[in-house]
Parts: structure tokens; sequence; C-alpha cells
């Protein structure tokens, strides 16, 4: 074997080649461990239909089927963000692997990207499922010249929830236990401040202005507003999807500026490593 | 503190240079120092060895030099970039693998791993591929390649995780414990490859933390014993070894009793002693001003009413060295 110059490779092909990289056990898993089938497909489906049938029950109004419908597909996304990417650090931490990304030349946003694409199929799986179950079942109707514009309202979502996950994978870095708490109390909370199951506006002003600030509040509430005729206007779909624009960059600079905090923060105190003597 | 210069080592251009370097940890009601004021100088090219038992600060010092810690104060380069403000340059130059590593992600088979984390370094896949599979075939897990992680033995994950330090060929290797829980075949193959790895190339560097005394004298060009965070002694082994030579070194074998490691302590002309359970039997081993004071050794074991079943004059090893400098063994408890 001839002996080896040290190379130093760029940014950008190190940012690229580990978001491939990280992305492949995830894609891995969803190939070898097929369970997932089962229990992120099967068991939540069960939860957004089991709303359907109490708004049916209650003889609300059509377009609240829908409404849960399309909340059930993005819990999918708003779960997978929470606990396969934002939380994805206090396992790594666990076992070790932390270190390692912490030792390399990549960055967290390439790990943490790597993370989420890697696990996008099976999520885009299980919320066509459920839209598409959904739809089905329950005879549900979407306005046809609403799909372009409400598709690019979910990318731009889907982007500012990738960006809040790194923001909040941040706080991993740093805290443990208490970081995991956290995720574990803002996910019934979020799901409900986002309006998952129900009209934004019926939170009031205040409430779901504070709550806009989850990319998903404005994103889901402007797709219905494209695809559900009848939808109580929150704010007008254009502008709520011109905020959640906004909002990935906003985000995207304050999880890098955070990653870069939290990292300095946590080997100062220690928090990186798994053991120490 | 005994120093010596590894007559090999570029002592010009240094792999690792720490100034004062001291790292406290704060907990809620206290304060630990691990490392305080430690001067260390390795040469580019050189094995190092940092001996120490446990608690005495290796692992800090071993953190704190791949940029997982900061220091408290003084400083630290590692490939002449310092680890505080220079840590992103690093990071490309320098690789960990530690004993018992479990890092990673069980779905994958021990090739894909690899690859995951070669890309992580931005290497080109054809090239990493190829990379890996020859570091498999030289620690003899060509056959595990397309085995998943979680069917692997400890040996074998083990010998994946140095082909994962080595694949990048980082400028410095810091092994912490690489061979902790191996069996004699598999640490044999860990050092082997290490050993050849250094040879490939007379410019790289490893950093190896061990609690075997065999291995840092087998292994290392240079040793550094430390205790209570601070370097108690740093040369060859041989020169260390021969700061024991004036010494009478004796293993004795007593049957279970009553304890007396103390009361040897307590004998005059007896500078060091150690303890072992090994087999139902306390295996002593003393080291003693000259052969006067071997008598004096018996009557205080006789009169403790222990049974000697064994004793042997040796020569003084690495472990002896360590136990005269630190007081205990490797693996005893501090009092």
């Amino acid at each position: 074997m001839s002996t080896a110059q040290h190379v130093q490779h760029s940014p950008l092909r190190i940012f690229l080649k580990t978001i491939a990289a990280r992305a492949y056990p995830r894609v891995m898993a969803a190939n070898r461990q097929k369970t997932w089938v089962f229990f992120d497909m099967a068991f939540p489906m069960v939860g957004a239909l089991a709303m359907v049938l109490v708004y049916q029950g209650l003889h609300a109004p059509r377009q609240y089927l829908g409404f849960v419908v399309m909340g059930g597909a993005m819990l999918a996304f708003w779960q997978n963000v929470l606990w396969s990417m934002a939380a994805q650090f206090s396992w790594d931490r666990g076992n070790g692997t932390l270190e390692l990304y912490v030792i390399s030349p990549t960055t967290f946003e390439g790990v943490l990207l790597g993370m989420a694409l890697g696990s996008m199929f099976t999520v885009t799986l299980r919320a066509g499922a459920i839209l598409l179950l959904g739809s089905l079942l329950f005879g549900i109707t979407y306005t046809a010249a609403g799909t372009l514009p409400a598709i690019g309202v979910f990318l731009l979502t889907l982007a500012a929830l990738y960006c809040l996950g790194m923001l909040l994978a941040s706080l991993f870095l740093f805290y443990g236990r208490e970081a995991w708490h956290l995720s574990n109390a803002m996910q019934e909370p979020i799901n409900f401040l986002s309006g998952l199951y129900f009209p934004v506006n019926a939170l009031g002003a205040y409430v779901g202005g504070a709550a806009s600030l989850v990319p998903m509040t404005l994103g889901l509430d402007a797709m219905r507003q494209l695809l559900l005729p009848g939808t109580p206007v929150f704010i007008p779909a254009g502008t709520e999807a011109l905020l959640v624009a906004v909002q990935i960059p906003v985000f995207a600079v304050l999880a890098g500026i955070s990653l870069r905090y939290m990292e300095i923060r946590a080997r100062r105190d220690g928090k990186l490593v798994t053991r120490w003597e | 503190m005994a120093r010596t210069h590894h007559p090999s080592s570029d002592t010009s251009r240094l792999a690792v240079e720490t100034r004062r370097l001291t790292r406290v940890y704060k907990t809620r009601r206290e304060l630990t120092t691990a490392l305080q004021d430690v001067d260390l100088e390795v040469g580019e090219g050189e094995l190092f060895g940092v001996l120490g038992p446990n608690g005495a600060g290796k692992t800090t010092l071993i953190k704190i030099l791949v940029t997982l810690l900061l220091p408290t104060s003084g400083q630290a380069f590692v490939d002449g970039l310092d680890v505080v403000t220079d840590y992103k340059r690093l990071r490309s130059r320098i690789g960990m693998v530690s004993g018992g590593e479990q890092a990673g992600y069980g779905i994958l088979k021990v090739r894909e791993q690899l690859w995951m984390f070669s890309q992580f370094y931005g290497m080109d896949s054809t090239a990493a591929r190829k990379r890996i599979d020859e570091l498999l075939e030289r620690l003899g897990l060509s056959d595990a390649a397309n085995k998943q992680i979680t069917g692997l033995s400890s040996g074998m994950r083990q010998k994946m995780n140095l082909v994962r330090g080595l694949m990048t060929d980082p400028r410095v290797l810091f092994l912490d414990e690489p061979t902790v829980a191996l069996d004699v075949s598999a640490a044999r193959d860990v050092r082997s490859e290490v050993r050849r790895w250094m040879r490939e190339d007379p410019t790289r560097t490893v950093i190896l933390t061990t609690h075997y005394m065999q291995e840092a004298d087998e292994l290392c060009d240079r040793v550094a014993i430390v205790n209570r965070g601070r370097i108690v002694a740093e040369g060859t082994p041989r020169a260390l070894k021969q700061s024991v030579d004036d010494d009478v070194i004796v293993d004795l074998q007593l049957d279970p009793g009553t304890p007396v490691l103390d009361r040897l302590r307590a004998i005059e002309g007896v500078g060091a002693a150690s303890v072992r359970e090994e087999d139902g039997v306390d295996r002593f081993s003393l080291m003693l001003a000259d052969d006067g004071v071997l008598p004096r050794v018996m009557t205080t074991v006789e009169g403790a009413g222990r049974h000697v079943s064994g004793l042997v004059r040796r020569q003084p090893t690495l472990e002896d060295a360590f136990v005269k400098l630190v007081g205990r063994s490797m693996t005893e408890e501090e009092a």
C-alpha cells in the first residue's frame, strides 16, 4: 500500500457526501427492517382515522374530515423532525457516534440533513398512505386547481420544518435527558397548536399567531385553504406561504448559530463525551 | 520527573505538544481536576504511550487533543494546530479509536459502516472502498465485510473500529485502550496492524492509552505515566525500567488469609508493593531496596499467619517502574 498524503477536501464536498452517507443507514433500515410498515404506517393511520370518525359522529362540516386527514399526513413529518432528527443526537451520544461526528471534518448540518433525507421515503409513504386511504374511505374531495400551489407550500413547509429540526437538534448537543423531556413536552402541545385536526383560526389571533412560529401551523392552514373549499381563513394562503418561506432562512441561520454555540458549550462542559476520567 | 527523548523521533516537528494543560470538571457540588499543568512533547513518527490508573486523566487528555473537550487553561497543539482555535482544520488530520466502542449503526454491514464514516472525511467512494477492503484483509476481516454489525464478536468489532481509524490516513491517530477486553489473538492482530500502519509512513504518529503494561512496553517508543492529572514520568520503556534496576523485584505468592499489603508497605526497605488475586491466591509484587529486606518481609508474612506458596526473584518490568512511581498497580483502586 502506498504512503498516503494528507488530503483536506472542500467543505462543500464533505457536506454533500455526509448527507448521502448519513441518509444511507435510514434507507437500509427501511429496507432491512420491514416492521416499520406496521409501526410507522398502520398505527398512526388508526389515530388519524379515529379522529375522522369522531367528526363524522358529531356531524361536523365535511371539510373537517379533510382537515384531519391532511393533519394526520403532516403529523408524520413533524414526528420525524422531532424524534428522528432533533432527538437523534441523544442516541448518538449514548453509543459514541456523536464523538465520531464531532472529531471528523463534517458538519452537524450535513449529518442532520442526511438523517432527514434518509427517512423521507418512509415518512412520505406514511403521509401518502394516510392521505390516500383517508380520502378514499371518507370520500374527501380536493380542489384540483389548488394542487400545484399546495405542493409548493408543502415543500416550503418541509424545508422550514427541517430547519427547525436542526435548531432543536442543537439542544441535544448540550442537554441530554432535559432535551428529551422537551421533545416529549413539545409533541402534544404543538400537535394541538398547529391545528392538526381543526382549523387554526379556532385558536384565535393571539394563540394562532404564537403557534405560527411552528412552520406546520401556517403551512397546513395554507394547504387546507388551497385544497379544501370552505376552510375558514386564518391568514390568506399567499401570506402564509410567504411567512413560511421567510422562516426557512431564519431557522437555518439560527440553527447554524445554535449548533456552533452549543458545540462550544458542550466541549467546554464535557457534554459531548460519553465518559471521562 | 524522568524524561528522555526518543532517538528516532523527529522532535524538530512535534505531532503533539501541550503547555501547562489543565482541565477541571465542574459538578453541582465540587470541582474535579482531571489534568493539571501537563507539558508534553511528542515528535512526529512516534508511538507514544500514556499510562495511568483509572481516573488518572488519560482519557481527558485524549479528548482534549481530539477536540471533544476544551482545556480549562493551558494550550495544546496537534500536528501544529491549536485544538481550541484551529479545531476545524485539525479534524481532517486526526483519528480516534476507543476500546469497547459501539459507535455506528447496527443495521449496517461492516463495509457499509466504514464507507459511511469515510464520507464524513470527503473520501472518494471508490478509493474508500478499495482502502477499506485492503485494511479488512490485513486484519483478517474480509469474510465479515458483508456481515451485519450486530452479528460481530467484540474482537471483530474492535478490528472494524481500527479500520475506521486507519482508513482516512490521519496524521495523528489516538488509540484509547484499543485492546481492552480483547482475546490474546485479536489484541495481537490490533497491535501488529498499528505497527505496520506506522511503518508505511514514518511521519504518522500514534498516541496510545493502555492498561496493559506489556502492550506499552512492546509497542511504544516512549511513554508518559500519568497519575492524578499530572505526568509523573516520561521516557522510553527501557529508561523507565532502568529506574528500578537497582531494586530487587520479588514475586510472592500467598494462600488466602489476613490482608498484609499495608504491613508489607510499612517495612523499611520496601519501595513499593502491589497485589492481585489470581486463581484463588494473592500474588504480591515487591520492590526491595536490597536482598537484606527479604527476611523482614518473610517475618511479617508469617506473623500475619499467611502461608507462602511461591517466591521468585525476577527482572524489573515497566509495571514495576509504574508501581514505584505511582505507588500502586494499574488495576488497584486508590486508597
